[in-house]
């Protein structure tokens, strides 16, 4: 599945300019790179959140693709019902084309209220494709905790005070959480890999059932760096192994990217002003913690792929 | 050919689903609406109908998953009760604002707390403003022939609404009676073909449905979707008068029972309307003139015809069976009475009845009657709101 530059940027937009996301925003640009993985006619549905409310402002709209957003918990749940319609007009033969269906939702559309409907329609097996935009808080109603925000970070509800030093919880891992339901496709990547982004939602649409792409959307407001900084925070997230990138393909993990030299967590917090009290000295041991996690997760993944290698190999030898 | 079969309530509605071959069914089952999921999925399993039926992890999920199958171009159908509705919730009003033709049965049952599973009207009251038509029913005949018209009203041109088909939990969910059925050619010939107005899948023709609609438009959508519930009435009554034509049972917006010489009268929603009619019966019987008028279609408020029907009583008792707490009133008696205003001075009463499936008994009705006919010939006494068949 060769990614070639100049046949994506020929391809017309499904997410057109003029909406008013902010600069620098990181979830357009993975959403635009999904939209171009796909050879057939997409329709969308959206969760409330960010890019819901930036992109439709009535009467305009930025999507020239079918769109529906209903409501904040329910974008997998939609999804499945356009599916099922779908199906439904097909076998019945009052409906002869062929469309992927696309759900949109942020960290917390998807980690937090959205989760139980992304459950539930992936174990039902809808055959669609869920992106989660993941900025790692509520940004939209203005940089509040999600499930998805980091151990450390400041936000307005896990504010750093005197007595706390911001979120003291870790995150969730959405992806092995969708991966645990069976579904062919599920991968984690950010839109620093452009490519890599591209090539995942072909596989996700691709695949005959439910798939799950979890992209890291870096946020200036919210991770509070300059606007022109979104695409190397996204490239620090992944060299960190903060935001380990790779894909389980029925059930076996592969990383898509490994860093040539796997930079501290410390210079990913260094380059946030969310995380600048985690640098104090009074803080280290909590740098450290952070430190810890990753790297433990980060050999986990290791791990997994090696079994998985291991695995196909000798079921290749038999 | 008519046949006559017996049935339950959400065997009923089940059966009128199968009939009216939906496209796409997605519901959650829940008590005491849970035939209607289980039944209807026996159809699905033995090939008798070409839903997708999508056995969804919620309600909120089901009326989402309904809601994006109706805006994808399906004829989409659903069940549900009680705390199902009330999960809903959210999505009722967006099932109304975006205009979706979806029936769904409603098996009314109490809201928790505490939680009970029988019948009250509290969860078809909390969804009263969510913009959905609502029509009760009196008994399973009524339910078989109402989940029907329901497909025809909701899907009309000028209509475009989801219709709730509201039946007493229970007290006919799960009643067996005698029901004449029509044939499926029938069915389908009288709800017609779905015509999908500006389905999603229709991709040569891209749109966005439900954006951000702010300070400066959604005031007008608001007004524009405010005058379409003045077209429901004239369409619910032609349904009605089209489906007698068809089955020999006509349907109105209002049930009027002896009520022209009357000179009290009852009015009440479902299926305490059956026990009522005999209450009226027997007390006619002993020369009181006494009549039921029973709601059939309580959103929108047909405020004429309720008016017509009982403005010349000399008193008037409004049944709810719903305790509007803190309010002056439970809903169907300051609709009531909100549209007598003007028309007559006659006390109007209030009864709270049957609540979490209390029992109504023929003596408490006739109790009622009496009470009007006392109030009539003395005044008001006291603040005019009554408890039945509660221990106080």
């Amino acid at each position: 599945m060769a990614v070639n530059l100049k046949e994506l940027s020929c391809k017309p937009e499904g997410l057109t300019g003029g909406h008013r996301l902010c600069a620098g925003c990181g979830a357009p640009i993975a959403i635009r790179q999904v939209l171009l993985a796909a050879d057939k006619p997409v329709i969308v549905t959206n969760a409330t959140g960010c890019l819901e409310v930036a992109t439709t402002i009535f009467p305009y709209t930025a999507w020239a693709v079918p769109f529906i957003h209903s409501a904040f918990e329910n974008s997998a749940a939609t999804a499945s019902g356009l599916e099922a319609a779908y199906r439904s007009l097909r076998r019945q033969g009052k409906y002869s084309d062929e469309v992927y269906f696309l759900a949109l939702g942020g960290d917390g559309g998807t980690y937090d209220i959205g989760l139980q409907a992304l459950s539930g329609a992936l174990e039902r097996g809808h055959n669609f494709v869920y992106v989660c935009y993941d900025n790692q808080a509520y940004m939209n109603t203005g940089i509040q905790r999600s499930s998805a925000t980091p151990f450390g970070a400041d936000t307005t509800t896990t504010p750093c005070g005197s007595a706390r030093p911001g979120k003291t919880q870790r995150r969730k891992d959405l992806t092995q959480i969708c991966a645990a339901h069976g579904i062919p496709y599920a991968a984690q990547t950010t839109i620093a890999n452009w490519r890599d982004v591209v090539k995942c939602a072909e596989k996700a649409f691709k695949a005959e059932g439910p798939a799950l792409l979890n992209i890291l959307a870096p946020c200036p407001r919210g991770w509070r760096y300059e606007s022109d900084e979104t695409v190397n925070m996204a490239r620090l997230s992944r060299d960190t192994c903060v935001w380990p990138c790779y894909e389980i393909e029925n059930g076996i993990v592969s990383i898509s990217y490994k860093p040539k030299e796997k930079k501290p967590v410390k210079d990913w917090f260094a380059a946030q002003a969310r995380f600048r009290h985690m640098l104090r000295p009074d803080n280290a041991a909590l740098l450290e913690e952070a430190q810890a996690e990753v790297d433990m997760k980060w050999a986990q993944l290791q791990t997994l792929e090696a079994v998985a290698k291991a695995g196909t190999e000798a079921a290749a030898a038999e | 050919m008519a046949e006559t079969v017996l049935l339950e309530g959400n065997a009923a509605v089940a059966f009128a689903l199968k009939q009216v071959n939906p496209d796409v069914v997605a519901a959650y089952p829940i008590t005491p609406a849970t035939e209607v999921v289980q039944e209807f999925s026996n159809y699905v399993a033995n090939g008798e109908v070409d839903t997708e039926f999508v056995a969804v992890e919620s309600e909120h999920s089901a009326m989402s998953a309904c809601i994006g199958a109706s805006c994808a171009g399906a004829r989409v159908m659903t069940g549900t009760s009680s705390q199902g509705l009330a999960l809903m919730w959210e999505m009722l009003y967006i099932a109304s604002s975006l205009r979706r033709p979806i029936v769904m049965a409603v098996a009314n049952r109490a809201l928790s707390g505490n939680i009970n599973i029988h019948c009250d009207h509290s969860d078809a009251m909390g969804a009263r403003d969510s913009g959905w038509i609502q029509l009760f029913c009196e008994n399973t005949q009524g339910i078989y022939d109402t989940t029907i018209q329901a497909v025809r009203v909701a899907e009309n041109t000028n209509v475009q609404l989801p219709v709730m088909v509201c039946y007493d939990g229970f007290v006919i969910s799960h009643a067996v009676e005698v029901v004449d059925i029509l044939s499926d050619a029938e069915v389908r010939q009288f709800i017609g073909p779905f015509e999908p107005v500006a389905p999603l899948l229709d991709i040569r023709n891209p749109k966005t449905i439900g954006p951000l609609d702010l300070q400066d438009y959604y005031f007008e959508h608001k007004r524009n979707q405010a005058e379409v519930y003045k077209n429901v009435e004239a369409v619910v009554e032609d349904v009605g008068e089209a489906f007698g034509k068809l089955s020999g049972r006509q349907y109105g917006v209002v049930d009027a029972y002896r009520l022209e010489d009357a000179e009290v009268g009852i009015v009440l929603l479902g299926s305490t309307a059956g026990t009522a009619k005999d209450v009226v019966d027997s007390m006619r019987a002993k020369g009181h003139k006494v009549g039921l008028l029973s709601i059939r279609m309580f959103v929108p408020f047909p405020v004429d015809k309720i008016v017509g029907a009982i403005q010349h009583l000399k008193c008037i008792g409004v049944m709810d069976r719903h305790a509007a707490l803190g309010s002056y009133g439970a809903p169907l008696f300051t609709a009531v009475r909100s549209a007598l205003y003007g028309k007559t001075t006659v006390p109007v009463l209030n009864f709270m009845y049957g609540l979490g499936g209390r029992e109504i008994t023929m003596a408490e009705i006739e109790g009622i009657f009496t009470t009007l006919e006392t109030t009539a010939a003395e005044g008001v006494k006291g603040e005019g709101i009554y408890w039945i068949g509660v221990r106080e």
